[in-house]
């Protein structure tokens, strides 16, 4: 059955994955092969960013359950009509099946009409006129407006309205729905950051993090594991879907002693009543210490790899010895004890390489990797990402951070066994790397220039639009408007 | 740290083959009481190097895990608690592994294993 999805016009790129994502978690599989997902319709004028979409659900408990644990989902409806004037609307409500539109109109029920228009806020005389606009409609229930037992939507979408910045559509559009279920967002106000009592310089924003848990269909006593795993934030929202929690880093300081006793990675946890992390350990995502038969632990691997922008990644080795710039040295026996190993910069490459192999082997069968990657914004397609033999590429959600650079959110599903030949390989690689250090690095420069962008995206936006108007008028001095409203993908 | 994390950890010390079951040193136990999940351990259970499961809970004193398991013993409620208990609610706070080839010490504060090597080792 076809069901309307309006979303929150926000992280327009993760909306649809995120109901694959909570679709295939509540069990709708059969049929859909892995990285396929499912059957959506959109009104032909509509642009790909607009919020109203159509999915195909097999029955009203599923779309319930999607519904109400999504995020970006504004609510999910069973379409009762839809045209562009009032009078279409009729008709169509007046012809659908009477035996779906029977049981919620009944006596003895109660029910509210919610009016909502998009891109526009409606006065309170205007809601009172479109609530009228539907008296056609055989209500027989009692209206009530705390928790009825039915909810009907009376939708527009104002055509000539700017539609927060989505192009005009060719004519106004209106739905009467009955709501099926709505996402609860008050779990993000919950995990909000700023009440964290132990946060990193690159703690997880608490929205994303949960997405991050529904992309990688955590549910009770799965086993997650965060290979960068800083103050946990990733594995909090994990945990708070009911799994169970494994995270490592290469930073001591935070995961061994955070800030005291009462402000560390397991203070992050008890602060909301999840069980605690099973183990937190100091490694090297270069070098993991995982005994070599270890096969198909974690359901899911949720990260943040550090690619040197917001914090820069650390492998172990010596700097120095790496780039040559000092033989290979031994450390003398009496020094051992209290030594402190050197670290040296990680590039992008070799921390995918490692991260997929680490996954390829951890990961479970059907178990998924979930992991955000940088990239221009035009190498944000399937082609650019990279690959493994082990994993079939499931979503990939662009977030823009500037003209140029985004961030991809890249959902991955293992669908091959990690093999002996895989393991030999990645080994070659990995002496590869270590080998050509310096080469790498240079290779990976470029990167450096993402850092500014990240910190202040805005500023390096309207930064850049000021110097491109600036050569077209021939003045410097420009108002901070110029930035474009708008912007979504496609645009 | 869990004996469960113990199960996984190995020495990667370069040259080191296999450089598992790491040897554990005591300083510190805790016990953290924590509710049974037989279907999480029943998963578990096929993954886990059993033999080092039990040499190490015999090392930290629990001595009622059995050196032999049967897949019928998953079942068993009695069986399952003990397994439960040496595998999740026993805790090294303070103290470290050891390298059985090369006797590298990894120490462990604060629950937390410090697995990092020396830039001579990687």
């Amino acid at each position: 059955m076809w069901y309307l999805c309006y979303f929150l016009h926000r992280l327009l790129d993760y909306r649809l994955p995120e109901i694959e994502a909570l679709a295939k978690l509540h069990g709708y599989s059969d049929g859909q092969k892995v990285g396929q997902g499912l059957q959506w319709k959109q009104a032909p004028d509509h642009h790909p960013d607009s919020p109203f979409y159509y999915v195909n659900l097999p029955n009203e408990d599923i779309a319930r359950k999607v519904a109400t644990q999504s995020l970006l989902l504004k609510g999910m409806y069973e379409v009762w009509g839809e045209g562009c004037t009032h009078e279409e609307l009729k008709e169509a409500v007046d012809n659908y099946a009477e035996e779906r539109k029977e049981p919620y109109l009944a006596e003895n029920t109660t029910f509210k009409i919610v009016i909502d228009c998009f891109g526009k806020v409606l006065t309170f005389d205007e809601q009172t006129a479109r609530i009228q606009s539907v008296s056609y409609v055989p209500f027989k229930g009692q209206v009530q407006l705390k928790k009825p037992q039915h909810k009907f939507w009376l939708i527009d979408i104002d055509a000539q309205a700017q539609q927060n910045g989505l192009p005009p559509l060719a004519a106004k559009c209106m739905y009467f729905a009955r709501e099926i279920g709505c996402s609860d967002r008050s779990v993000i106000s919950k995990y909000e950051l700023s009440r964290r009592k132990y946060l990193g310089p690159t703690a997880m924003d608490a929205e994303i993090a949960l997405l991050m848990a529904h992309q990688a269909l955590v549910k009770p006593g799965k086993l997650v594991y965060d290979p960068f795993v800083g103050t946990g934030s990733i594995l909090v929202a994990a945990a708070h879907y009911g799994a169970l929690t494994m995270g490592a880093d290469i930073d001591i300081r935070v995961v061994r002693d955070g800030r005291g006793p009462n402000c560390n990675v397991w203070s992050n946890f008890k602060q909301y009543n999840l069980g605690e992390p099973l183990g937190l350990i100091r490694a090297d995502n270069n070098s993991p210490p995982w005994r070599s038969d270890v096969r198909e632990m974690f359901d899911a691997i949720i990260c943040d790899p550090p690619y040197g922008v917001r914090a820069g990644g650390r492998k172990s080795g010596g700097r120095k010895m790496l780039n040559g710039q000092r033989d290979a040295y031994v450390i003398p026996e009496e020094m051992k004890k209290d030594h402190i190993p050197s670290t040296a910069p990680y590039t992008l490459v070799e921390c995918v390489h490692d991260l997929f192999d680490m996954a390829a082997r951890l990961l479970v069968m059907g178990g998924r990797l979930v992991y955000f990657f940088p990239a221009a914004r035009e190498d944000c397609s399937e082609s650019h990402f990279p690959k493994h033999p082990c994993f079939t590429l499931i979503a990939n959600s662009e977030q823009i951070l500037s003209t140029r650079w985004s961030r991809c959110l890249i959902t991955m599903e293992k669908t091959a066994k990690y093999t002996e030949e895989m393991a030999k390989d990645a080994h070659q690689k990995h002496i590869d790397f270590k080998e050509n250090h310096t080469q790498f690095l240079e290779d990976n420069k470029e990167r450096g220039s993402l850092h500014s962008l990240v910190f202040r995206p805005a500023d390096a936006l309207v930064g850049e639009a000021q110097n491109l108007l600036a050569a077209a008028v021939g003045t410097s001095h420009l108002p901070p408007e110029v930035r474009a409203k708008y912007r979504g993908k496609y645009v | 740290m869990r004996l469960l994390t113990h199960n996984m950890l190995a020495c990667n010390i370069k040259g080191v083959t296999k450089g598992f079951p790491l040897a554990i040193e005591v300083t510190k136990l805790e016990t953290k009481e924590s509710e049974m999940n037989p279907d999480f351990l029943r998963h578990i259970y096929p993954k886990l190097d059993w033999k080092a499961l039990h040499d190490a809970a015999h090392t930290l004193g629990l001595n009622d895990i059995p050196e032999q398991v049967e897949p019928a013993m998953l079942e068993d409620e009695d069986f399952l608690q003990k397994f439960h208990h040496a595998l999740l609610e026993v805790h090294l706070e303070e103290g470290a592994l050891i390298c059985p080839e090369t006797n590298r010490r990894f120490p462990v504060t604060k629950g937390v294993p410090n697995m990092l090597l020396n830039e001579d080792e990687v």
